[in-house]
């Protein structure tokens, strides 16, 4: 695929990102902040963001197979993962987490279950879908292009 | 038995007669001895007569006058006589007669001399008078004899009998004297002692209705009893007074019963609707408190795909565009955040419903603000052929502190009413300084209906600011020195407001007729609320309304003048557009052919705003001729759409005389239309070009224009999004800015954003890591803190270290410490902002209390970080 081909293709799959909802503006916004001083900013944070979560998700989910549920603990993780999705741009994970909150602060055992499971769905496809872009990031900076903005 | 001397029968009748009065009740006493039959003969000697015996009425019944005792049989043959020896007179006739005679008399006597107690006959008729009586008879004895005697004994000692008569009528008759009473008493005396058969002696046997009163009567005998009834002879009449007086009582107590009955019900009936009613008010509470929740709610849910609109919008203006698409993006972006604004209203009309509503204090520029909202309104002015216009008095300063978004609020509510309600004409905005006004007040010439910017009629402005207070010449106060009164009017040519409706304009939800809604949308609260406003700044608000010929709407605020840039206002973004901009045309000439001059003045106002000198003709050949004077060049022609369409369309006259001009370059024409698209096809070929300006003319737009067609000023303005990491990049270069989060993702994120701007950016990941790097001396300048943290959160760090600055620069102050250690500052403050994800006012109260200076968001925008960061580093 040649190269204007593979940018088109980045740009329409961001675009698509947006239009579905899975990303918002602060993404935008990382990425203006990525520039000459600071090439690899934007892949950075995402992964920071992906083991972040993956370790925040796996208490969570030790968590809620506890006896006695630390409801406030697991409410201070949620809020972490709120934090850092928010942070990204990632929107529905975000989302996800507010009513995750509100779940933990109800205290309610089954919500928090089934949110869980959302929040891990959400972030699979979120993971999936990043890591897809930045393959094609990599594809057009190895084709010697750059990448548009 | 000696003779009694007839000097004692004389005396007996003379005592007796005398000592009658001691005797009311007798009629007479007599006395009789008693005779055995063996001293039957000598008695009858002695006395010279003899003994002779009753007779009975049945047998021969004499009257009583001729009553002769001398024809009386004598008595026959009996045992013992009682003859009378002695009488009073009036009973003198039973002289010699034998009471063991008759059959009443001896039972009596002989009754009488046996118990030794005196004894009553039964009633009888007497002897010679034949009116009923009875006789008292007592049994007089020898010798004293004991009480316990027998009666053999007293037999024995008999020597007489005295006996009593007692004339029952009179006896009746006088015992009734006293009973004398209005009405006739009819009396019934009866010897009851056999009961079945009473014996009358005195009274009529009338029949026995009515009511009898009965009494015993004692004569002092035991074996007999007497009776008298006593009854009234005639009917008692109706006792009206009772009858009457118990049935006005009955009556009353009636009345009062059915009074209480009703207080009682009305009572209870009116408790019940108490209770209801509060039913109903917990239910209406509960329904405000709902409609709160649910205007919140529903809110927060538009303003997620706004923001993705604004997203969107913003993401364009980092794209390549020219003037014009540029000037379009703002616009939309413009309108875009005047929705989330609109949006954030409706919320806080729930805030202003429960009170607690309170205005900003920030310094904005009023013409920046007007020219948003004639934005705003522009595309739908254009649509409805309805010209729009804003002058703003050069009095005005340029900056004011106040609250801008509310004072939009106002002046987008009035003229959305007029937007909604005039189909042809204009709508005018003017802002002077009441002072301006009120000079003008007393010298208000007759202004003729035809002076107004589109020729129509319109309601007379002074009219509406008429019973102002301000203007009334004991109400008017001169504010303090720095105050700035604005006086606001906004005048259409629309339908007006019925007579009828005018009183009913200011309450909420009250709309003209229930069609409007309909027709025109709105809830009828705007003006209500624009009142609130107008009030909490301390101005008035009234209006004129002419039906069928427009409404002009005017209010008063006062604001502080801005000048003064005090770095305790947080200062809106300045309408970089204006200032950058009007450098480029300053100095140049523009010619207006308007023959209206208030219209003119609007264009004259908004061109001279870009620092052009403004002409103003109303022919347009007084301005062929000026311009052909070239004594000033003039650089430009705006032309009314009025004046082209009457004069010039079909002239080629102008545009061959401004291309004859020798001298330098001929003046571009601007044609200044209503409507983009009606102008357009109106421009014949072989004309120089002429550019269109749509209307409402703003500043902005005419600047765009003169650009594109002048080549002056650089093409594609820095965008929006540039020209704010631009300020942020100055703001913050070099500085030394401290990170604090627990969130790595987070911290990295606005470390790097930190870092684009050209900070010296060191993050940390805990509060006591932030405390350590803060404590005095440090060179950090500023410290973006996260407020949830584990260990310690963002406010009590915040604390420890306000505490620890206060501590050491009092011991600095008291020479405990010196300054020179502590890099020469003697009062430690490093500017301490917020990140929270959740922006409400309640943490940012608290931040403002725990000694923080500001907050952002997180994650960064960057016009809110602009704004936080500049007010420290400026």
């Amino acid at each position: 695929m040649d190269l204007v081909q593979l940018q088109r293709q980045l740009v329409d799959y961001r675009t698509s990102l947006y239009h579905e909802g899975f990303l918002d503006e602060q993404f935008t916004q990382l990425q203006s902040l990525q520039d000459e001083n600071n090439p690899d900013f934007v892949v950075e944070v995402v992964s920071l963001f992906f083991e972040d979560s993956e370790r925040l998700l796996n208490e969570l989910s030790k968590a809620l197979e506890q006896q006695v549920i630390d409801f406030k603990r697991m409410d201070a993780q949620v809020h972490q993962l709120k934090g850092s999705s928010s942070s990204i741009g990632a929107h529905r994970v975000q989302k996800l987490c507010i009513v995750f909150r509100n779940y933990c602060e109800a205290q309610n055992v089954e919500g928090c279950l089934k949110c869980l499971q959302q929040v891990k769905h959400e972030y699979g496809i979120i993971k999936t879908k990043l890591e897809s872009m930045f393959q094609l990031e990599q594809q057009i900076l190895n084709a010697g292009g750059s990448i548009p903005v | 038995m000696a003779k009694p001397p007839r000097l004692l029968i004389r005396t007996f009748a003379r005592y007796t007669e005398r000592t009658a009065f001691e005797r009311p009740l007798t009629s007479g006493v007599a006395y009789a001895v008693r005779v055995l039959h063996s001293e039957r003969e000598q008695f009858e000697k002695q006395q010279g007569w003899t003994i002779k015996r009753m007779d009975t009425l049945e047998q021969n019944p004499v009257h009583k006058d001729d009553y002769n005792p001398d024809l009386l049989e004598p008595s026959p043959i009996q045992e013992e006589y009682a003859p009378v020896v002695f009488a009073q007179d009036i009973v003198s006739h039973v002289v010699s007669i034998d009471m063991l005679s008759g059959q009443e008399d001896s039972k009596n006597v002989l009754c009488a001399r046996k118990s030794g107690k005196g004894v009553l006959t039964a009633p009888f008729r007497l002897l010679k008078t034949n009116r009923l009586g009875v006789i008292l008879t007592f049994a007089v004895y020898k010798r004293d004899l004991p009480l316990n005697a027998t009666p053999t004994e007293r037999i024995q000692a008999t020597d007489g009998y005295l006996g009593g008569v007692f004339d029952i009528e009179s006896l009746v008759e006088k015992l009734l004297q006293q009973l004398a009473s209005k009405q006739t008493i009819l009396v019934n005396v009866l010897d009851t002692t056999n009961q079945s058969y009473p014996i009358s002696m005195y009274g009529l046997n009338a029949s026995n209705d009515g009511l009898e009163h009965v009494s015993l009567l004692n004569f002092g005998d035991p074996f007999r009893k007497h009776e008298m009834r006593c009854r009234f002879k005639q009917k008692p009449p109706w006792p009206w007074l009772g009858i009457t007086t118990s049935i006005g009582i009955l009556v009353i107590a009636l009345l009062v019963g059915h009074i209480f009955h009703a207080t009682v019900n009305r009572i209870a009936k009116v408790e019940d609707d108490c209770h209801k009613m509060m039913e109903l008010k917990k239910q209406a509470e509960a329904a405000d408190v709902a409609k709160s929740q649910f205007l919140a709610t529903v809110s927060h849910e538009i303003r997620t795909p706004m923001n993705g609109v604004l997203g969107m919008l913003h993401m364009l203006m980092d794209t390549d565009l020219d003037v014009t698409q540029l000037d379009y993006v703002r616009t939309a972006q413009a309108s875009g955040k005047a929705l989330v604004a609109l949006i954030n209203e409706v919320l806080d009309q729930a805030k202003i419903e429960s009170g607690k509503l309170e205005l900003e204090e920030v310094q904005f520029d009023l013409r920046a603000i007007l020219d948003d909202v004639l934005s705003l309104f522009s595309g739908k002015s254009q649509d409805k052929g309805v010209e729009l216009a804003v002058y703003i008095s050069d009095q005005v300063p340029q900056m004011l502190i106040g609250d801008p978004g509310r004072f939009r609020q106002i002046i987008i509510n009035l003229m959305g009413n007029s937007i909604k309600f005039t189909e042809k004409g204009h709508i005018l905005v003017t802002v002077h300084l009441v002072e301006e006004v009120i000079d003008s007040i007393e010298v208000e010439t007759e202004s003729s209906s035809e002076n107004t910017l589109s020729g129509f009629p319109v309601a007379d402005r002074r009219q509406s600011w008429k019973g102002f207070r301000t203007f009334s010449q004991e109400g008017f106060i001169h504010p303090f020195s720095h105050s700035i009164n604005l006086i606001v009017s906004v005048e259409d040519t629309g339908e007006g407001i019925p007579l009828e409706a005018q009183s009913r304009v200011f309450t909420p939800f009250m709309q003209v007729g229930p069609s409007i809604s309909r027709t025109h949308g709105g809830t009828g609260i705007g003006l209500s609320i624009s009142k609130c406003l107008v009030n909490l700044m301390k101005g008035e608000i009234g209006f004129a309304s002419i039906p069928k010929i427009g409404s002009t709407f005017t209010f008063t605020a006062i604001f502080t003048s801005g000048s003064s840039s005090s770095k305790k206002y947080k200062s809106q973004q300045i309408n970089k557009m204006s200032n950058s901009v009007s450098s480029e045309f300053y100095g140049m000439r523009a010619l207006v052919m308007d023959p209206r001059p208030v219209r003119a003045k609007v264009s004259k106002y908004q061109i001279r705003r870009l620092g052009i000198h403004v002409e103003v003709v109303s022919q347009w050949k007084q301005g062929l001729s000026s311009i052909c004077r070239g004594s000033n060049a003039i650089n430009m022609v705006i032309v009314e759409q009025e004046v082209w369409d009457k004069y010039l369309n079909n002239s080629t006259l102008f545009f061959d005389t401004l291309e004859k001009i020798d001298y330098g370059t001929p003046p571009k024409v601007f044609l200044l239309s209503n409507s983009i698209s009606s102008s357009g096809a109106n421009i014949s070929t072989g004309v120089c070009n002429m550019t269109v300006i749509p209307k409402p003319l703003r500043s902005s737009m005419l600047a765009a224009a003169l650009q594109r067609t002048m080549g002056v000023g650089n093409k594609g303005n820095p965008c929006n999004g540039q020209l704010n990491s631009l300020s942020l990049r100055n703001l913050l270069l070099g500085r030394k800015i401290l990170i604090v989060d627990d969130n790595n993702v987070n911290l990295k994120v606005a470390a790097g954003a930190m870092k684009k701007y050209g900070a010296d950016v060191v993050s940390a990941t805990r509060g006591i890591e932030a405390i350590e790097l803060l404590t005095p001396p440090h060179q950090f300048d500023a410290c973006f803190m996260d407020i949830q943290m584990p260990e310690m959160d963002g406010f009590e760090a915040t604390r420890r270290i306000r505490d620890m600055e206060h501590n050491i620069n009092n011991r600095i102050h008291h020479g405990e410490l010196s300054v020179e250690a502590y890099n020469n500052v003697s009062n430690w403050h490093v500017s301490i902002l917020a990140m929270t994800a959740d922006v409400i006012q309640a943490t940012r109260e608290e931040c403002l209390r725990c000694g923080m200076d500001g907050y952002v968001s997180k994650p960064f925008e960057a016009e809110q970080l602009y704004r936080e960061v500049s007010r420290f580093f400026q």
